[in-house]
């Protein structure tokens, strides 16, 4: 009862604020046209590869690329579901007309991440296909083995970006804190510390690190990695799961 | 009904409310007072279950709200009306509002008549005017039709029309049963809007009364009666008159009396059965926008200082006279609403000329409009005063240290 209210109020939320479409939009567009350039750039570069690069050439992995900016849009759009209740203050009215904190949360929650799982796997199929489209010779099929797994993977990949976002972004509520936290981490302190390889090791458990193995299908010559795809997108469900609760018990105990 | 009890909150150090106690009635619209900081805010997110209480506890028909079935059919509250998202249009707002608490759309556009929206009702809410954010805040209060309302500052950004007509909501819903509980800073309004009033100042509770009573307590009326200064003993003379009479005289500085309990007529009569000549009579009606800054002038948080402007100043051309500095009422002035005091250095009023005093008594205060003034007598109108423009009260006496001031107006807080 109060579950489907909530729902359908999330609902008209998201649909009639324009920032959150057009994040959810950029989103989409940014992986698939940086997906289907660097696809390009790849097909042309792909004679001047050394053998061992040819070996790991993995064309599936290579039409996501776009996802690194495009998780960025995600991540925005994750946040901004979530601190747009507190940057406007109509957290307070909402929490009145829904004093049981839990469902208020995790009906936001399933609207939001049922959008970004929409966004996510169309996105993903699109980017997939044109990228392949790019890659001429070197393409893959989606019948190939693990490559329908990547492509489903990829929309699961943003969608759970999206969810951590606002797992973050309730346990921090200002939307400039959110994203001045997330976008660095996934921008930059991911990106370093996986390819630094003294630090591998602690980089390969970051939740976009372990997420991202699922959309691989060629796995690289000298991959040291301890998980696999499916074992990878657990660890970045843990990481999820953590954020989420962590909001959930905060905005169930601290004052609105 | 809302029933307070021992309610306390504490932010780390600060305690914003303590052992707050009341209740608020259904039938009658019951203004929530205090100055800036006071605990208003707070005491109103409590009871909507948004903050939890560090002690004590507040329930809405028994139920904490949090626990209160259907609480959104059962309590509306404006909150803050600048908590909308700007980009979303009002009737959307509405409608997301009405969704959560499984209320049908058509109520949407009920209420947004209601509150004279409906032209803007597809305007996203940015381009809304303060006013027209705090109609569509009372909007989203009025959607679920509940028996218990909360209002914090409502009247906020509305131009006369707008407050007249919020007055005018708060009274008729209160008319049909609800309990209306409205916070504000404006006595004024609140004189003529609520019945009862709840009074708090740094988070606790001054006064717990109704209008009447409130006016009757801390409204300190009193005739001003000044004797020929040329001769003491006139003064005292009818002094031991009045006091006979029963009625209480307290000397004013100036060598004026301050005299209460006898009516105006009454005090002339006595006058001139003791043979003493009267160089003024004059009623002197505190107003209720007055007895709350006397009441809470002790818990203000945020006071005003002076402005020095240091290096900011001119340098005068040579020769030039320096226009008079002027104190500006309620400007780094602590004692400003302290009691009436006696008027001192010069007079205030062109007396000897026979002239009647035009002056704040001309004037009724608004919040004190209704009241019958106890110095006239009830068959008989108040003598017509001039219509001249009511000066404002000399800076002298704005001046005034509150310590002159006789124990019988001292502030009534009680810490």
């Amino acid at each position: 009862m109060a579950a489907t209210q909530v729902l359908r109020s999330e609902w008209t939320k998201i649909r009639s604020v324009a920032s959150t479409l057009w994040t959810l939009s950029l989103a989409a567009v940014v992986t698939v046209v940086l997906g289907v350039l660097i696809s390009l750039l790849s097909k042309n570069e792909f004679d001047n590869m050394s053998a061992k690069d040819r070996l790991s050439f993995d064309p599936t992995y290579i039409s996501f690329a776009g996802m690194s900016l495009g998780q960025l849009a995600m991540i925005v759009f994750g946040v901004l579901v979530v601190s747009n209740e507190y940057s406007t203050g109509m957290i307070r009215t909402s929490l009145s007309a829904v004093p049981q904190r839990g469902t208020f949360l995790f009906g936001k929650m399933a609207v939001a991440t049922v959008l970004a799982f929409l966004v996510g796997i169309v996105t993903s199929f699109v980017a997939f296909f044109l990228g392949q489209a790019m890659l001429g010779s070197h393409k893959a099929a989606i019948g190939d083995p693990g490559v329908l797994r990547a492509v489903i993977g990829g929309g699961l990949y943003m969608t759970l970006i999206a969810v951590f976002s606002m797992g973050v972004a309730t346990m921090l509520r200002s939307p400039m804190l959110s994203l001045g936290i997330l976008m660095p981490f996934f921008f930059l302190i991911s990106a370093v510390l996986g390819n630094v390889s003294a630090t591998k090791k602690i980089g390969q458990f970051l939740p976009d690190q372990a997420g991202s193995k699922i959309m691989q299908v060629v796995t690289p010559l000298d991959d040291d990695v301890p998980y696999g795809p499916w074992g990878g997108l657990g660890i970045m469900v843990l990481w999820v799961v953590v954020a989420v609760i962590g909001g959930y018990v905060l905005l169930k105990r601290r004052d609105a | 009904m809302i029933e307070a009890v021992g309610l306390t909150k504490r932010y780390g150090d600060k305690t914003a409310v303590y052992n707050l106690s009341f209740q608020v009635r259904p039938g009658s619209v019951t203004g929530f007072l205090g100055p800036n900081g006071s605990g208003k805010s707070t005491t109103m997110r409590m009871i909507l279950g948004l903050d939890n209480p560090s002690a004590g506890q507040v329930t809405i028909g028994g139920y904490p709200y949090r626990r209160l079935p259907n609480a959104p059919r059962q309590v509306g509250a404006l909150l803050d009306a600048k908590a909308v998202h700007g980009g979303r249009h009002a009737r959307n707002h509405l409608l997301c509002l009405a969704q959560l608490s499984g209320i049908p759309a058509r109520r949407v556009d009920e209420v947004l008549g209601v509150v004279g929206l409906q032209d803007v009702a597809k305007k996203r809410s940015k381009g809304f005017s303060l006013g027209m954010g705090q109609r569509l805040g009372i909007a989203a209060a009025l959607l679920g039709d509940p028996q218990v309302l909360l209002f914090d500052e409502p009247v906020n950004g509305l131009d006369p029309e707008g407050i007249l007509w919020v007055r005018n909501l708060m009274k008729s819903l209160a008319a049909e049963g609800r309990t209306v509980f409205v916070s504000s800073h404006l006595m004024s309004e609140m004189a003529v809007t609520a019945d009862h009033l709840i009074v708090i100042g740094r988070g606790q509770l001054l006064a717990d009364m109704s209008v009447r009573d409130f006016i009757s307590h801390n409204s300190a009326d009193f005739a001003r009666v000044r004797t020929p200064g040329t001769d003491p003993a006139q003064r005292e003379k009818l002094t031991a008159a009045l006091t006979e009479a029963g009625g209480q005289v307290l000397p004013e500085q100036d060598g004026g009396l301050r005299v209460t309990g006898l009516p105006l007529p009454r005090i002339s009569d006595l006058a001139h059965e003791a043979d003493v000549r009267l160089w003024e009579l004059s009623p002197h009606q505190a107003s209720l926008e007055e007895a709350y800054m006397r009441m809470t002038q002790g818990a203000v948080d945020y006071r005003s200082t002076t402005d020095q402007r240091a290096g900011l100043q001119q340098q005068l051309p040579p020769g030039a006279v320096p226009p008079p500095q002027m104190p500006v009422p309620g400007q780094g002035q602590p004692g400003w609403y302290a009691p009436p005091s006696p008027q001192h250095g010069g007079q205030p009023f062109a007396m000897p000329q026979g002239q009647p005093p035009a002056g704040p008594y001309g004037a009724p205060g608004v919040p004190g409009a209704g009241v019958p003034n106890p110095y006239a007598q009830p068959a008989q109108p108040a003598p017509a005063q001039p219509a001249q423009p009511a000066p404002a009260p000399s800076p002298a006496a704005s001046a005034q240290p509150s310590s002159a001031a006789p124990d019988l107006t001292k502030p009534e807080d009680a810490r």
